[in-house]
């Protein structure tokens, strides 16, 4: 059985990932149709990305920036001068027949990232290359059950995608778990949402993962890889490594040899199924593309990228840590994901930013994990949270009841101040009017009061639950004590 | 109004129009006239475009004169490889018949921006791969010299019409003499620009790296005066420049102190006698306007055909994959899954020309082969271009016949895929250098044109037209094809 940490019966994993990433660009990678999601199909096409005869490609400026950064932001050397290459091979979602992508001379090679692990080590990953290309379009299997390839009536062809710029970021064979692969990959998206160039969401298909897998006993030459692919959740992208890494040593222990193939994870069995074998692979007939002048990247271009580079999950942890004094845990968990750390900041630019931190953490998170929703999504504005930790530190409310409020905000996308107003929720801190309640209850528990006087101070905690009931929950409980013990005491 | 139609270049159609002594209606008029009496035996035409080109005549005429573009109104043909918005566009295959392009190429573009009157589209080898036009899927072009031979290729049916003066001027394109072949071979001019002069964008691909967009004129100037409309950087195309400047209709009448080499390499064999007479005899005029010539030997052009045949069908391979049957064109009814269609359609719908040259394309490339053939072929265009470039240090003019033969049968060479690709012995290796040459008509040998070709350094266009305008001066070919006009 697998683990997920990477020793089987003395094997281990030998991972690397394959990482396509699509660009945020308001327009395609090579024609000036839209970058969209969601649309209807074929409105977003044109006779470049339609692969019209005579047709060019054009190559767009900006999603050459955004790759720079991204491969500047994994510590690859950019090259100084880069081609695009055409990837020959006949499939409908590809209009031209070819794929222009990059070849032998990438955008960036020689980089790496550092993940932190569960346990708080660090591991480098490294990074072989990333290159820039240009997405296919989707096929659509109509009729038939699956909504699959196999027992389709026909397939139709939605272009809106064909031509959205994508930058592949390929690792070193450095992973060898899934679980590492699980936080190299939520590390990468977080660095790239930092970089803001992709919206990077998995089920939507901006950030897709395919992984190479082997197996070996550790300090052997590398297994037999395997390519895995339909990863596409974090979840699906753990499963289906662990559920490849069992296959290939269920067969290493009937004794077969790992067949080099494509393999492809149905997330809805859990299991493993051969695609191909990669003896019958494509040959992709690269050669440099004719129609594109080469890409000269000089050094004020890259150092122009550079400066365009914004605080980067790594150096966040560090300013946390620092301009909020928060420990190293919270920390960590704020700077990992680029949403939550603004939605952070904003919360905690004016007061208590531990308290923030914990409400961020705490209740926010859970909010967003029990309604499905991203930080962009939530209907509780920064602000509005801001507000609500105001009210709770100037004694408005209590912690306590600030929790109801949240939960209405959630709800209603309401103020806090005004659900407070609304529901009556304020604390009563008005000494006049609260000396009037405890003096009424004092009153009418004669034998509890004598009993306090006696020396039975527990009895104190039976007149603040009286008190809390009388105001519904809204008396200040300093004063209320405060005030008990003077009515009690004389 | 009565016109000589030889006599009405693109320059003449514009004077008569600016001086009003001829319509744009008469004008177009007179080529529809023409091609009726004419195109049935020539076949340079795949589909006029009467009704619009009429109409938009019209719509000229009605205009005042004061708001008339220079050439608004002067007629036009173009190659069926440019696209034509809503214009049937075939490249003279049964793989894009019925195929309406939803844009403009930027040559057509500037064409209508310029006012020019889009008389049809032009017969052409099937994706111009071919030397004699005989490759179009829906006809042969015939020379109008001698209706039994053929007009030359790719750029058959734009040579052919200019020759047979079914439209005062066309464009055509050449990959590796697809303009100068057949204007040789039809005794027209034919002019090839630097490589990036004229926008690709719309061009339907043979070979990326080698093809351009040039005018078939009956005189020089004319092919200045169209490509000056047409060139021009063009951001749709990343890699056009367009020219360094205005080209200027030519004016020269000497050649004095210009520096002509001729091309030792492309003296050989392979020449026939009479060809050689001819340039023999262009030589003597090029000295006695002035000119120097000199013998000049660049070795590695004679491995131009050889590197040619690997990096033309490489990239024809690849730029030829998007014609599968999915979103437009020829689609095969067989076919019971992606592979089998893809398969009926590719077979049925490219011809065998175009299938060679896939099949060689995919094999240059394949894993394994790919540096022996095309790294290989690759460097040795780098030979070559170093070649032109250490001959123009020392001359301003690299010369040679344009075609090593005159117009040749039809079918004559068809079984020979060979001694066809060798009609371009002379033209190949300039495309591989990107430079720009001219093929203009210097005399006859057999009763048939033959062409003298000059070559320039890049971006040389101006004076490229200026030599030639003094060599087409002073040769002063009176001669014209004996066609006679059927009439039913």
């Amino acid at each position: 059985m697998s683990d997920g940490h990477g020793t089987n019966g003395g094997y281990e994993a030998v991972i690397g990932l394959e990482i396509h990433v699509q660009l945020k660009t308001n327009t395609k990678m090579f024609c000036s149709c839209a970058v969209t999601f969601g649309e209807e199909p074929n409105t977003r096409v044109c006779p470049i990305c339609l692969g019209h005869p005579g047709s060019l490609p054009v190559t767009n400026e900006r999603a050459v920036e955004y790759a720079t950064r991204i491969a500047l932001a994994l510590d690859c050397a950019i090259a100084p001068h880069t081609i695009f290459h055409r990837k020959n091979y006949f499939y409908p979602d590809l209009p031209k027949g070819y794929q222009i992508s990059q070849y032998d001379l990438p955008l960036g090679v020689g980089g790496h990232l550092d993940v932190e692990l569960e346990d708080g080590s660090t591991h480098r990953v490294g990074i072989t290359r990333v290159h820039m290309e240009e997405d296919a379009g989707k096929l659509v299997h109509a009729g038939g059950a699956t909504g699959r390839i196999h027992g389709a009536d026909y397939s139709l062809v939605d272009f809106n995608r064909g031509g959205t710029p994508l930058v592949e970021i390929v690792t070193e064979p450095d992973i060898r778990s899934s679980e590492q692969a699980r936080s190299f990959l939520n590390q990468l998206k977080n660095l790239i949402e930092h970089l803001g160039v992709s919206d990077v969401n998995m089920e939507e298909g901006s950030l897709r993962c395919d992984a190479n897998v082997s197996v070996r006993r550790p300090g052997e030459p590398l297994g037999t890889k395997t390519e895995l692919k339909n990863m596409n959740s974090f979840r699906f992208l753990a499963r289906g490594l662990e559920a490849e890494i069992e296959r290939q040593l269920s067969d290493l222990e009937a004794g077969e040899a790992v067949r080099q193939a494509t393999v492809h994870f149905d997330p809805s069995t859990g299991s493993i199924s051969v695609l191909r074998s990669k003896e019958e692979a494509h040959d992709y007939r690269y050669f440099p593309e004719p129609d594109l002048v080469p890409i000269v990247l000089d050094q004020a271009f890259i150092e122009k990228q550079r400066a365009e580079l914004p605080e980067l999950p790594a150096a966040r942890k560090e300013r946390l840590i620092e301009q909020y004094a928060l420990s190293a845990y919270d920390a960590g968990v704020l700077a990992g994901s680029r949403s939550l750390g603004d939605y952070f900041e904003r919360v905690a630019a004016e007061g208590d930013a531990k308290l923030a931190a914990n409400w961020v953490m705490g209740d926010f998170s859970a909010y967003l994990n029990a309604q499905g929703l991203a930080v962009e999504e939530s209907r509780v504005a920064p602000e509005d949270l801001a507000e609500l930790l105001e009210l709770i530190a100037d004694g408005t409310i209590s912690g306590k009841l600030a929790k109801d409020v949240f939960a209405a905000m959630a709800e209603s996308g309401q103020k806090p101040g005004r659900i407070v107003e609304e529901r009556g929720l304020g604390q009563i801190s008005d000494e006049t009017a609260l000396e009037a309640i405890v003096a009424g209850i004092v009153e009418a528990n004669p034998s509890a009061a004598t009993e306090y006087r006696s020396g039975n101070k527990k009895v104190m905690g039976f007149f603040v639950g009286q008190v809390m009931k009388e105001t519904k929950g809204r008396a200040n409980p300093q004063l209320a004590n405060s005030l008990i013990r003077k009515a009690l005491e004389g | 109004m009565s016109h000589d139609v030889y006599e009405l270049s693109g320059v003449r159609c514009r004077e008569l129009l600016e001086s009003r002594e001829a319509s744009a209606t008469e004008l177009v008029q007179v080529y529809l006239d023409r091609m009726r009496g004419v195109d049935a035996q020539v076949g340079a035409y795949l589909l006029t475009n009467e009704e619009a080109a009429l109409q938009q005549a019209a719509e000229i005429d009605a205009k005042p004169a004061e708001e008339r573009r220079p050439w608004e109104g002067v007629p036009i043909a173009v190659k069926d490889i440019l696209a034509t918005k809503d214009m049937e566009t075939t490249c003279a295959s049964r793989i894009l018949s019925g195929y309406r392009p939803p844009y403009d190429a930027t040559a057509i573009r500037r064409l209508k921006e310029a006012g020019l009157i889009i008389l049809g589209k032009l017969n052409m080898d099937e994706f111009a791969m071919g030397s004699s036009t005989e490759n179009s899927a829906y006809q042969p072009t015939r020379n109008p010299w001698d209706l039994e031979r053929v007009p030359g290729g790719s750029s058959g049916g734009s040579a052919a019409a200019v020759a047979a003066a079914e439209t005062p001027w066309a464009l055509g394109t050449d990959t590796g003499g697809s303009i100068r072949q057949p204007a040789s071979l039809c005794g027209v001019v034919g002019l090839k620009p630097t490589y990036g002069a004229v926008s690709r964008y719309g061009l339907i691909a043979f070979a990326s790296s080698l093809d351009q967009i040039g005018p078939l004129t009956r005189t020089v100037s004319d092919a200045a005066a169209l490509l000056q409309i047409v060139q021009g950087q063009d951001p749709l195309d990343s890699t056009s420049t367009g020219l360094r400047g205005p080209l200027r209709l030519p004016t020269e009448r000497d050649l004095a102190g210009r520096r002509f080499g001729v091309i030792k390499e492309f003296l050989g064999e392979a020449i026939d006698s009479g060809v050689r007479e001819v340039f023999n005899d262009a030589c003597k005029t090029i000295e006695a306007l002035g000119g120097v010539v000199e013998e000049v030997s660049l070795p590695s052009v004679e491995r131009g055909i050889a590197a040619y045949y690997i990096i033309a069908p490489a990239e024809a391979s690849s730029n030829l994959a998007r014609f599968d049957g999915v979103r437009y064109g020829y689609r095969s009814g067989e076919g019971e899954d992606l592979l089998s269609m893809y398969t009926h359609t590719r077979s049925e719908g490219f011809g065998p020309e175009v299938k060679r040259r896939i099949m060689i394309g995919t094999y240059v490339l394949s894993a394994g082969y790919y540096e022996a053939y095309y790294g290989q072929a690759q460097r040795t265009r780098t030979l070559i271009i170093q070649d032109f470039n250490r001959a123009f240090a020392d001359y301003d003019y690299l010369i040679s016949p344009t075609s090593p033969s005159v117009a040749f049968k039809l079918g004559e060479r068809t079984a020979d895929p060979l001694a066809m690709y060798l009609s371009d012995l002379c033209t190949i290796p300039v495309n591989l250098a990107g430079l720009p040459a001219i093929s203009l008509p210097a005399g006859f040998s057999q009763g048939l044109p033959v062409g003298l070709h000059l070559i320039s350094p890049h971006f040389g266009e101006q004076a490229l037209v200026d030599a030639a305008h003094a060599l087409e001066h002073r040769f002063q070919l009176e001669a014209r094809p004996a066609l006679t006009e059927v009439r039913e």
